[in-house]
């Protein structure tokens, strides 16, 4: 099959999937509504209970899910080819430790004010997100073949548990009040409290995109060296360049809005791998399309298996998601 | 076609040079070898050669320009590379990796049409690896993979190949094949072609022109058969060796006799 009919069905079944659950997954929760009459217009908005729950509860919710689960596996496959390891996420690198210590630091020095309607937050959380992408980028370029497993996972650690330290430092000087709240998102949270979040975390995100939209197939080389890239007619210095950048800003955005929510950098994009190939042409908008629909089925599971308690959702995926990259570690050695 | 100008290079400022005031010239049609022992600077060469390095001195034109000032894009279209071994971090076709070849010759949002797909499937043909297409990469043997990422080559770029010690992992029946491949696509196809080995027989079996290296430099060049002497191979590699032409294949043969201690 020819790659455009190839692309044409994967996007069309991914998408058809990730849009049914995309339209189911408001409509379920832990107290039963009625669709008819949330959308009954007739209803004053004051008295109308099902309309609350749907348009200020769930959907948010379920938007920012699809958001922040496309954004991450999309980040995660391009760190994969760039760092020429299916074990290189935003999450096992640092990098969503990085964009939540940003994130922490604006929100605690109290600049989370808009300047000309974009938030300080987003800012900061990618600011950090590039700090802790730099580090990895200089480890992997002084090594050379790429960087090894071991490498990345210690850097991972290394990085994820300075990041930590920093995180809890600031969170230690910041109110009580405001520490229940960061505790809670710094386990990756998708209840974000309504849509402006979301509107001030979409710009980076689709800025991002565009730049993802240009790199599968230069992508695809790089997976088999710099040299073999740079002599396939890869210009590669600037296609890292431009990849290790909207990663960054893509993972800041995520994180800013939902936290550091894990392994979903790892499970999707291998799972999609899995059904699609390694064609980073068709992986990149499987994975975006897959990781959606991901996040926000695990945060349906989140909001309803311990109701009226919502777990965040940064658990559910751990549950899922940690034992899920020991088995490709093990499978990988 | 391809000339290096008395080029030198050293990979960190303060590290000893590489290669040191080497010039050569690869003419169109030609098939050279570079021969040398290991560490003599050979793929480094290849390296400077295929524009992936810039010499600290010294230049490389490509057909008349500048290699410096070429794109990428625009030096891959008419030369490619072949490593010594390739291996992959992601699981992919013989097909899809010899597609990739045609990466240089797709504009930005391009998919490869019916004519990329023609040429790659023509030098899987070339290569005599149309049966594996389908086979993902990573399960062939060294010798296929080596003549699948020849194929890729091939369908990027037909006028010139840079091949590193393209036979150095095989073993001896896929050493044949290589140099039976290379040598065709040379003499039926045009292939300009210049392969670094330290293997003497095959250099001397294929290879037209020999380009000896010693410690960076160029210690003789010339036509195969006036370079290859037991003089020259006892100055790259301290071997007192016998040189003649083997009966039946009529090329130069190589047979070590003894080690000379320095």
């Amino acid at each position: 099959m020819s790659l455009r009919r190839r692309l044409l069905t994967v996007v069309g079944i991914f998408g058809a999937g990730a849009l049914a659950v995309l339209l189911w997954a408001p409509t379920v929760g832990s107290t039963p509504i009625s669709l008819a009459r949330a959308f009954d217009t007739a209803q004053p908005w004051a008295d109308n209970v099902d309309a609350q729950i749907f348009f200020v509860a769930r959907l948010p919710r379920v938007l920012a899910g699809a958001l922040i689960g496309a954004t991450l596996a999309a980040a995660g496959v391009v760190l994969q080819a760039l760092m020429r390891n299916p074990l290189a996420t935003p999450f096992t690198l640092g990098v969503s430790a990085g964009a939540a210590l940003g994130a922490m630091l604006a929100i605690a020095l109290r600049l989370d004010v808009g300047a000309l309607g974009v938030s300080s937050v987003p800012i900061a959380s990618f600011l950090g997100s590039l700090a802790a992408i730099a580090i990895v980028y200089g480890l992997a370029s002084s090594q050379k073949r790429g960087l090894s497993t071991n490498v990345l996972l210690l850097a991972g650690v290394t990085l994820n548990s300075f990041f930590s330290a920093l995180i809890l430092f600031v969170q230690y000087l910041a109110d009580f009040a405001e520490s229940f709240r960061a505790v809670r998102w710094l386990m990756g949270d998708l209840d974000v409290g309504g849509y402006g979040p979301i509107v001030a975390a979409t710009p980076f995100i689709v800025a991002a995109f565009v730049v993802f939209a240009m790199l599968p197939r230069a992508l695809n080389l790089l997976t088999m060296g710099e040299d073999m890239a740079a002599t396939r007619g890869v210009e590669v210095a600037r296609t890292q360049r431009w990849a290790f950048f909207s990663a960054s800003l893509a993972t800041g955005a995520a994180v800013s809005l939902g936290g550091p929510v894990g392994f979903i950098g790892i499970v999707v994009p291998h799972l999609v791998r899995l059904m699609v190939g390694s064609d980073h042409r068709v992986v990149l908008p499987a994975a975006t399309l897959f990781g959606a629909a991901f996040l926000v089925l695990c945060d349906l599971v989140a909001r309803t298996a311990m109701a009226p308690i919502e777990i965040p959702v940064g658990i559910i995926t751990a549950l899922i998601g940690g034992p899920f990259f020991l088995w490709l570690l093990v499978r990988q050695a | 076609m391809l000339r290096a100008d008395n080029v030198t290079f050293r990979y960190h400022a303060g590290t000893p040079v590489v290669v040191d005031g080497v010039t050569l010239e690869v003419g169109r049609g030609d098939l050279v070898g570079i021969l040398g022992p290991n560490g003599s600077g050979k793929t480094t060469l290849l390296r400077l050669l295929s524009g992936t390095r810039q010499p600290t001195s010294g230049r490389v034109l490509f057909d008349g320009q500048p290699m410096a000032r070429l794109s990428r894009r625009e030096i891959a279209r008419h030369l490619a590379v072949v490593p010594q071994e390739t291996e992959l971090a992601f699981e992919y076709s013989a097909l899809e990796i010899v597609l990739m070849g045609r990466h240089a010759h797709l504009g930005l949002f391009e998919v490869e049409g019916p004519r990329d797909y023609i040429l790659a499937r023509e030098a899987l043909a070339a290569t005599g690896t149309a049966h594996l297409e389908e086979r993902a990469f990573h399960t062939l043997s060294g010798g296929e993979k080596q003549r699948v990422v020849i194929a890729a080559a091939l369908a990027q770029a037909s006028d010139v190949l840079l091949l590193d010690e393209p036979t150095a992992s095989l073993d001896l029946g896929y050493q044949l094949d290589i140099a039976t491949l290379l040598s065709t696509l040379n003499r039926d196809r045009g292939v300009t072609m210049a392969i670094s080995t330290h293997d003497l027989n095959l250099a001397a079996s294929i290879c037209r022109h020999l380009v000896l290296m010693r410690s960076g430099r160029v210690l003789a060049s010339g036509l195969t058969e006036d370079v290859l002497t037991p003089e020259h191979v006892r100055a790259l590699y301290d071997v007192d060796a016998d040189v003649h032409v083997h009966d039946e294949t009529g090329h130069m043969t190589v047979v070590p006799v003894r080690r000379l201690r320095p």
